[in-house]
């Protein structure tokens, strides 16, 4: 039953009727609405951790070795922080079609053209964060780290190590946009029902219908997940290790 | 005022007192669409038999049908295909063949288009698309009585507490231009320049003419309720609306005139008799 | 075992400007050397260099007869700065860093980073956040950090110019211990506190060396007159 279309008139004022959908959905142990929430969770952490990969190593040469150039790579990836979805979007679908270059691997309307899409999308603003981070640790660190024997990568480890608060907060920044985001999961995943239907386009799919209780109950998952974790990763940069 | 095609629920709507005045406009046929290799061979079959073939190619693993799954009149067009021939949505989005898009037209119809898959699409998206060369999807099934699609006009219920902010006035002037001789002709004319053929048969030259019987006859069933395009109580000080141009009875030329105006003294006593019983 | 260290000619230029010319240096085990001077004459300069830190544009280093280039002097020496710098983490994360980068096991890494922490008095602090110390704290697990290495260099720059006297003379008892197995190489404008430490004193002025004695005779006869100026406080630069 759970996201199906209701015949019920508004008891209450639309945000309330929200509201208690939102409890009875998340209480009541929907599966559509797990299963959205699963999904979205499994395409963002994904595509996160996938950036990463490789945003968090170029960083480190961004932060440590000077090359021509590299100021304007810095500019480049702080000006691509805001690129619009729907844009990245376009660009990526354009790729991935049947007609396009990479439409023989078939990944279009796919959780896995969401997971491709959202790394592209937050892979500057893990570059930019961490970069920064990584700038901003004392230079008197690594003079330490040189005199204590530490060769070249080893005074690198000490940087990152002691920029990793810096880090995970930009990993953090990046999953909260890649979770919140709607114009790359609706253009890349087509929101098909139990396939590549996520949080932000099951939202925009009741909206649209006119199911603004349940739009709100997926809206305050949503809300709730992003402001929960801000939370728990903030409780342990704190606690003493 | 809402343009809509999905009786069922227009009629909903009007029991909802959300609705005043409704005027059908227009209408023209969905089409199932798919790729030129028709994997499950629906080719000139009827709506029915089609929908069968494509479901068990699909749970064969042969086909994939895309649905707009939005609640939209399209979507409510599909859903009752799918109920004529036995077959429940509910059941069927339980099965791997039977894509959900969540989308609009033109979303769904890029996403069949990548699967190679068959959807239900109107006409004029269609076109549209598949003139842009966005998709590749061909006609494969077409003017049927089940595919028929009614647009219709509904104005809102200046007595709905609810809706005061809606332009009344504004909303049965442009109904009242839309089955004018002027507005119909925008939908006779519409999309004869870019795709070379009418994608709308506008209503009320029909129902004047009474040329097609089957055709209209097929309105009837589908988009008539209790009988009439916009029963007594859903009409609000429109009877000029309603004259000469609602009646679908198949008189003589010669008599329409004078089934006309006793149709209209008819209907000016039953809304006395609305009006008095509602007071 | 004496060790001795020696700088011949040591050169710096900066930009077109000269910080160290022509600058000779000898130390050795058992003595503690410092190099004085007025702020900007170079101290700073001349003992990255010889830790390693930074590679001289002219002259060379030899330990023991043997001529060391820049990446082994690393391995020799360590150098303490003037502003102690903590790694985040505890103070023994801080005095084993440089025993776990070189995959020491971890019984001597124990061993070793109890052995430092011994000689600083900071037995106990193991498991202290060292960012969380006094800065006279922090500068003795500084020391620590640089005595669990047994290098046998270990050049100190100013030693106790950020600290309070209380501090100041646990950290000159340190450096007095530590001297006895190491070669002390130490920079400090501070000539009281030379005298107290050292064995032998060098006047660095303008990246030049104007005067190099055993400490008794640079007091009563200092040679150079910039030297005298200098002790008696009225050095311009």
């Amino acid at each position: 039953m759970g996201l199906d279309y209701g015949e019920e008139d508004f008891v209450l004022d639309p945000i309330s009727e929200g509201v208690i959908r939102a409890i009875q959905l998340i209480l009541s142990g929907d599966p559509e609405v797990y299963g959205i929430t699963a999904l979205s969770l499994f395409v963002s952490i994904s595509g996160t951790l996938l950036s990463s990969v490789w945003s968090v190593p170029l960083s480190a040469v961004l932060a440590f070795r000077n090359f021509p150039g590299r100021g304007v790579i810095k500019g480049l990836f702080n000006a691509l922080i805001g690129i619009p979805t729907v844009a990245l979007g376009l660009c990526l679908y354009l790729l991935l079609s049947r007609s396009g270059p990479f439409g023989i691997l078939q990944l279009l309307y796919t959780p896995y053209a969401i997971i491709i899409g959202q790394c592209v999308l937050v892979t500057p603003i893990i570059v930019s964060f961490t970069t920064s981070a990584l700038e901003s640790v004392d230079p008197d660190l690594r003079t330490l780290a040189r005199t204590l024997g530490a060769s070249s990568r080893q005074t690198d480890a000490v940087v990152l190590r002691e920029a990793q608060w810096g880090v995970v907060l930009a990993v953090l920044a990046a999953f909260n946009r890649a979770f919140a985001e709607l114009g790359v999961a609706m253009m890349l995943g087509g929101n098909i029902r139990n396939f590549t239907r996520v949080l932000t386009t099951a939202i925009a799919l009741q909206t649209a219908m006119g199911e603004i209780a349940v739009s709100i109950a997926l809206s305050i998952i949503l809300l709730a997940i992003v402001v929960s974790l801000s939370i728990v990763i903030n409780i342990a940069r704190k606690s003493p290790r | 005022m809402i343009l809509v095609h999905d009786p069922t629920s227009e009629y909903r709507f009007l029991n909802g007192s959300y609705g005043v005045n409704r005027r059908i406009l227009a209408d023209n046929f969905f089409i199932i669409v798919g790729s030129s290799q028709d994997s499950a061979g629906i080719a000139g079959k009827s709506p029915a038999d089609a929908l069968r073939q494509i479901r068990s190619a699909g749970l064969d693993g042969r086909a994939v049908w895309v649905s707009r799954g939005d609640n939209s009149g399209t979507y409510s067009k599909e859903v009752s295909l799918w109920k004529s021939i036995g077959l429940s949505t509910q059941q069927l989005r339980t099965e791997k063949w039977y894509l959900e898009a969540g989308s609009g037209m033109t979303a769904t119809l890029q996403l069949a288009n990548e699967k190679r898959a068959y959807t239900l699409s109107d006409i004029g998206t269609y076109l549209s698309n598949f003139d842009k060369h966005n998709i590749d999807l061909v006609t494969l099934i077409q003017a049927n009585k089940s595919m028929l699609n009614v647009y219709s006009a509904i104005a809102n219920n200046p007595h709905n507490a609810n809706m005061t902010r809606a332009n009344y006035a504004g909303a049965m002037q442009l109904i009242r231009y839309l089955v004018s001789d002027e507005g119909q002709q925008l939908f006779a004319n519409y999309g004869v320049s870019n795709y070379g053929q009418a994608l709308f048969q506008p209503y009320v030259p029909l129902v004047k003419s009474q040329s097609n019987q089957t055709l209209l006859g097929w309105i009837r069933e589908l988009a008539f309720f209790e009988g009439s395009e916009c029963p007594p109580q859903f009409r609000n000080n429109s009877e000029d609306l309603y004259l000469l141009q609602g009646s679908v009875l198949t008189f003589p030329t010669s008599y329409v005139l004078h089934f006309s105006s006793w149709a209209w003294i008819m209907e000016r006593r039953i809304l006395y008799w609305t009006r008095f019983q509602r007071a | 075992m004496i060790s001795h260290l020696e700088a011949q000619g040591l050169t710096k230029m900066y930009d077109g400007s000269l910080a160290l010319e022509q600058v000779d240096v000898r130390a050795s085990t058992r003595q503690v050397t410092s190099v004085v001077g007025v702020n900007g004459a170079g101290k700073t300069t001349l003992l990255r260099i010889l830790a390693g830190l930074d590679t001289p544009s002219e002259g060379k280093i030899v330990m023991d007869a043997r001529e060391l280039g820049v990446e082994e002097l690393r391995t020799h020496c360590t150098m303490i700065f003037q502003k102690s710098v903590m790694f985040s983490g505890t103070v023994y994360d801080n005095v084993a860093y440089g025993l776990r980068i070189n995959q020491s096991s971890k019984q001597n890494i124990q061993d070793r980073v109890g052995m430092a922490l011994a000689m600083v008095n900071l037995n106990g602090f193991e498991k202290r956040k060292a960012r969380n110390l006094s800065s006279g704290e922090q500068q003795r697990v500084a020391i620590a950090r640089a005595l669990a290495l047994e290098r046998a260099v270990l050049l100190i720059d100013e030693p106790t110019a950020n600290l309070d006297p209380a501090n100041a003379i646990i950290v000159e008892q340190i450096i007095r211990k530590s001297a006895e197995s190491r070669v002390v190489l130490l920079s400090t404008h501070n000539l009281p506190q030379a005298r107290r430490l050292s064995h032998r004193i060098i006047h660095l002025h303008s990246g030049r060396v104007v005067e190099e004695q055993d400490t008794a005779s640079f007091f009563a006869n200092p040679r150079d007159e910039r030297t005298r100026l200098f002790i008696s406080g009225e050095l311009q630069f």
